[in-house]
């Protein structure tokens, strides 16, 4: 599935869609950016309640397709204009990080 | 003798410093602000604190080297010391816990080696922007056996500070002093987590303007990096070894 049907499907919110149409092989959920860096898989959905600006270098890091923003956690300004410049996929929900990977779960198998 | 401090400054070594944070322009700032007493702390490295040090001396500065250390928990903890022989050995410590990762200079910015006349001597290609494998609660023995002593940095800001991670000062760490954002707010120290603890404000500047004024002051009895270490620990000189 791409960014953009999981989003359709799952009822998330897009921050910055930048590029819809990537495809969305599993997912990773971590809040320690450089943990994240080294273990989040490429093409991933990342789930994370961290939203500070590090978070699109990060995802560009580890090359996932989208972050999901959980808990109803809002980017703060930086990181939404980081993510506009570097076309991260930006998505964010209220769901907490558990339900929103077993729904993205779900909807991938 | 009171000496206007900033403690906590990024120069182009930092991923995330500007390229023209360079050591001499950096201390040039510094100078121009009406510091007396300064520190580089670049992100898990003391690569540029010579010519920095080098550089603010001759603008009549007290210079100290140190390095903004980053936990394995995603902590950043300032570390300073007297002399750059400590620094150095420090940072050959920490450079066998960095991440393994090469840097992207695309998406983290250039990591700069820079003489204190502003000439590129090289660039770093570990990556220096992430946490290194050292734990939180050995930081004050380890920086101490170096000879330094260590603080959280930014503990007001959400991310990568102390209780943004953790939730709660914790006093079993052994940390007496912490430093706190110029944007943090007053009240903030008021939080009965953090009784107890003295606190410090520096500018973490990453670029030239966010160099600020005199503003922040420490009372020592004379004019060296090892009283300013025994402030900041809140001892008297002749305690400190």
């Amino acid at each position: 599935m791409t960014v953009g049907e999981v989003r359709e499907a799952l009822g998330w919110k897009a921050f910055h869609t930048a590029d819809p149409d990537r495809r969305v092989t599993g997912g990773y959920a971590g809040d320690l950016l450089s943990w994240v860096m080294g273990r989040a898989g490429q093409d991933c959905a990342w789930f994370t309640i961290m939203s500070n600006q590090n978070v699109a270098a990060v995802a560009l890091m580890a090359d996932v397709a989208c972050v999901v923003l959980t808990e109803g956690v809002e980017p703060d300004g930086d990181l939404l204009r980081r993510a506009e410049e570097k076309e991260v996929n930006l998505l964010g929900t209220g769901e907490d990080t558990y339900t929103a990977a077993c729904r993205l779960h779900r909807c991938l198998t | 003798m009171k000496l206007y401090y900033d403690l906590h400054l990024h120069s182009c070594l930092s991923p995330c410093g500007s390229d023209e944070m360079t050591p001499g322009d950096l201390a040039a700032m510094c100078a121009l602000a009406g510091l007396d007493v300064v520190a580089l702390t670049d992100h898990n490295t003391c690569g540029n604190c010579a010519p920095f040090c080098r550089a603010a001396q001759a603008h009549g500065l007290l210079a100290l080297p140190g390095m903004e250390l980053c936990t394995q928990e995603d902590i950043h903890v300032v570390c300073l010391f007297p002399g750059l022989e400590e620094a150095g050995r420090f940072q050959r410590h920490v450079a066998e816990h960095l991440a393994p990762f090469a840097n992207d200079p695309e998406i983290f910015g250039r990591q700069l080696y820079m003489d204190e006349a502003d000439r590129v001597l090289g660039e770093e290609e570990r990556m220096l922007a992430g946490s290194t494998d050292l734990p939180l609660e050995e930081v004050p023995a380890l920086v101490s056996s170096f000879g330094g002593f260590a603080f959280p940095a930014h503990i007001d800001r959400s991310s990568y500070s102390l209780l943004g991670v953790l939730g709660l000062w914790d006093p079993s760490l052994g940390f007496p002093l912490a430093e706190l954002s110029h944007r943090c707010p007053p009240e903030f120290t008021s939080r009965p987590d953090l009784a107890g603890v003295r606190f410090v404000t520096d500018s973490d500047a990453h670029y030239l303007d966010q160099v600020w004024g005199a503003e922040h002051s420490m009372e020592v009895p004379e004019r060296t990096p090892q009283a300013v270490l025994a402030w900041l620990a809140g001892r008297e000189k002749s305690e400190t070894a």
